[in-house]
């Protein structure tokens, strides 16, 4: 994987002489001490990360955590106090003014939370401006900006006036706005927050469809956990200024790093998070077809349980049998073929949780995780699925 | 016994006479030729106005009125500048209307720059707000004096003094209409890569425009004002017919020339603040 965005050891101070202040931050003063004594805000703190190329990565934390500066040093709009930044291994931080320029032109586009639009300017001119700045020809960019229009869902809007959208539409004028500069890196800044929430879960759909077709590097900022963890490859969590844990969602779920991210995470839906493979368990309790109808009372018996699945000697899923059938068919001396159910629900090992509760909630078996060739992988019991919904 | 010390007499005024004095002996030329250039355009704009047959005027004060706000508007304004011309006061209100202009243009050319420019710094800003402050409070017949001392009797002194008065009101609302610009929109022309002009030109001064048009207005009728009191140095016009009937005591005079001012002064402000509310709603 090509790293695209490289951030090492950035650190941001607003205040008249910022440079002075770095060393007493260095020096170990808390971010409320510096402010209070000296007058400075630290808006980031000694921030590293890599962005790979084509990857969704996720900046997230509160008000105040320092996130939205952080994004801001990426494009510098927000002159890094420290640090070096790299995009496609070139220091942006010492660029000059027209360098910088070219970079903004070509590489970055940004989508802002309350979208930043020229309200002077109707839907098309809007979504030309960045093509308008670089100086390409008024065809060409009328004809761009339709296409990109076309593609978040706008066309025929092309006329209107910004003040007849409404927050959702607005939104998608500014994603057109920044797409249609076909960026390398798009960086967002909580641009759904604004956004109430059915639109918002419209709109984050939407940008997981865009970015499946489209493969930008995006740096996504939200204070939403769940909007963090659906969006995002990896996820960073700010707190006061500084990086506190990076990782995939599941990373940070199953392996938070400090109390602060704990708390955090108290928040997440993990059903949206968790699949199949994470809360299911092998079992031993199983009976191969082969071996009869006493070998399966045995198991249930040892194991506690009521029902047992019967696999294949290839271990692949044949069915199920209960104690009551087994104990006729131990009577009757049928073979446990005769007595095999198939009224359970088997599932993939990548299935949200989410969409495992119905099946649980339908069924009195524990679900079956099968492979794609039928061979089981496990079992999830009703009660680790349903248990994540109080 | 507590009268204020004579000795910590500061004559300041006599620096400033000196400085005039300095300007006028050491740059005579170049004030001379400012007031050839602008007594020169003035002059062909003057004949220009007075030269307009009195129904064309007419006609295009009711079509701007109707055109911008409504019929009603536009039959009231063709009225009263209608009633100034039954005054027989047509040509001198044409003198008063160019002076009015070429204050408004000279202060628009000077303040729509000084108002950006003070967008970039807080220091200068600072520096700025204070002489405005300044100069609104300015009695405004102090202007007269180094008006006339650097470009002696008639309308360019006028313009001056006019310009000086009412230059303040257009720079503080450029200034605080490109200050107003929303942070985001700013920072997404900036995110593009725009450069410190195409910023300017395709956001901040469109998006300040409303504002700036309010305070084109405020500069207008400023100049109005002022072009009455700048009549004390020689700017014919409709001032100077309210300044001869104060000296004969001429009532019917007087107030003939001061309604018509009035009414100009209506006319104008009316038809500037539309202009601005179009501005304001597209």
């Amino acid at each position: 994987m090509t790293v695209k965005v490289k951030v090492e050891h950035v650190t941001k101070i607003f205040g008249p002489y910022p440079k002075a202040i770095l060393e007493k931050v260095k020096s170990g003063g808390s971010k409320n001490e510096i402010l209070a004594h000296t007058g400075h805000t630290i808006g980031v703190y000694d921030a590293s990360f890599e962005v790979h190329a084509g990857e969704t990565f996720v900046i997230m934390g509160l008000s105040g955590s320092g996130k939205s500066t952080l994004i801001r040093c990426l494009n510098l709009l927000n002159r890094p106090t420290d640090g070096n930044i790299y995009i496609d291994d070139e220091n942006i931080v010492n660029y000059t003014k027209k360098e910088l320029l070219a970079l903004r032109k070509k590489k970055l586009a940004m989508v802002f939370q309350h979208f930043g639009l020229l309200p002077h300017r109707n839907v098309l001119r809007n979504v030309e401006y960045g093509l308008e700045v670089r100086g390409i020809s008024k065809e060409e960019r009328t004809k761009t900006a339709k296409t990109v229009l076309a593609g978040v869902g706008l066309e025929g809007w092309e006329d209107k006036k910004i003040s007849e959208l409404s927050g959702g539409m607005q939104q998608r004028v500014g994603l057109a706005r920044a797409l249609a500069n076909d960026p390398d890196i798009l960086l967002m800044d909580e641009p759904f927050s604004a956004l109430d929430p059915l639109i918002r879960r419209e709109m984050q759909y939407e940008l997981l469809d865009i970015q499946a077709k489209l493969k930008k590097t995006i740096i996504f900022i939200t204070h939403d956990v769940n909007e963090a963890f659906k969006i995002g490859d990896r996820v960073a969590v700010m707190k006061d200024g500084k990086i506190e844990q990076i990782g995939t969602p599941k990373e940070l779920i199953t392996n938070p790093q400090t109390q602060y991210i704990e708390e955090f995470i108290k928040d997440i839906d993990r059903s949206k998070v968790m699949q199949a493979r994470n809360v299911m368990f092998k079992t031993s309790a199983l009976v191969y077809l082969k071996d009869g109808p006493r070998v399966a009372l045995k198991a249930m018996e040892s194991n506690g349980i009521s029902s047992v699945f019967v696999v294949s000697s290839e271990r692949k899923l044949k069915g199920i049998v209960t104690i009551e059938d087994t104990i006729r068919a131990i009577k009757e001396d049928q073979p446990l073929e005769d007595i095999l159910k198939n009224d359970f629900y088997t599932t993939g090992p990548d299935t949200y949780i989410q969409e495992l509760i119905p099946m649980a909630t339908d069924t009195k078996y524990p679900i079956a995780v099968t492979d794609e060739n039928d061979k089981l992988l496990g079992i999830i019991v009703r009660v680790s699925v349903l248990s994540g919904l109080v | 016994m507590y009268d204020f010390p004579e000795i910590w007499r500061l004559e300041l005024g006599v620096y400033i006479d000196i400085f005039i004095d300095w300007l006028k002996t050491n740059y005579g030329t170049f004030f001379d030729v400012i007031n050839d250039v602008i007594l020169w355009s003035m002059v062909y704009v003057e004949k220009f106005l007075q030269w307009l047959p009195w129904w064309f005027v007419v006609a295009i004060v009711f079509i701007l009125g109707w055109r911008l706000k409504n019929l009603f508007s536009g039959l009231v304004f063709a009225l009263l500048i209608f009633i100034v011309g039954t005054f027989g006061l047509w040509d001198l209100m044409m003198s008063t209307l160019t002076i009015v202009l070429a204050s408004v243009i000279i202060s628009l050319l000077i303040g729509i720059p000084i108002g950006i420019f003070m967008t970039n710094s807080s220091h200068l800003d600072a520096i700025i707000k204070p002489i405005l402050d300044g100069m609104q409070t300015m009695p405004s017949f102090v202007y007269l004096i180094p008006a006339v001392i650097l470009f002696a009797l008639g309308k360019v002194p006028a313009v001056f003094a006019t310009t000086i008065y009412a230059l303040p009101p257009v720079i503080r609302l450029t200034n605080l209409g490109i200050r107003q610009v929303p942070k985001e929109m700013v920072e997404a022309a900036e995110s593009f890569g725009s450069s410190r002009w195409q910023l300017l030109t395709k956001v901040q001064l469109p998006q300040a425009l409303p504002t700036i048009m309010a305070g084109i207005n405020q500069t207008t009728m400023m100049a109005l004002a002022m072009v009455v009191i700048s009549s004390m140095i020689g700017a014919k016009g409709l001032g100077m017919e309210v300044l001869i009937a104060i000296n004969r005591l001429d009532i019917a005079r007087g107030f003939e020339s001061g309604l018509s001012i009035v009414f100009l002064a209506i006319i104008i402000d009316r038809i500037s603040q539309y202009i601005a509310n179009r501005f304001e709603t597209s």
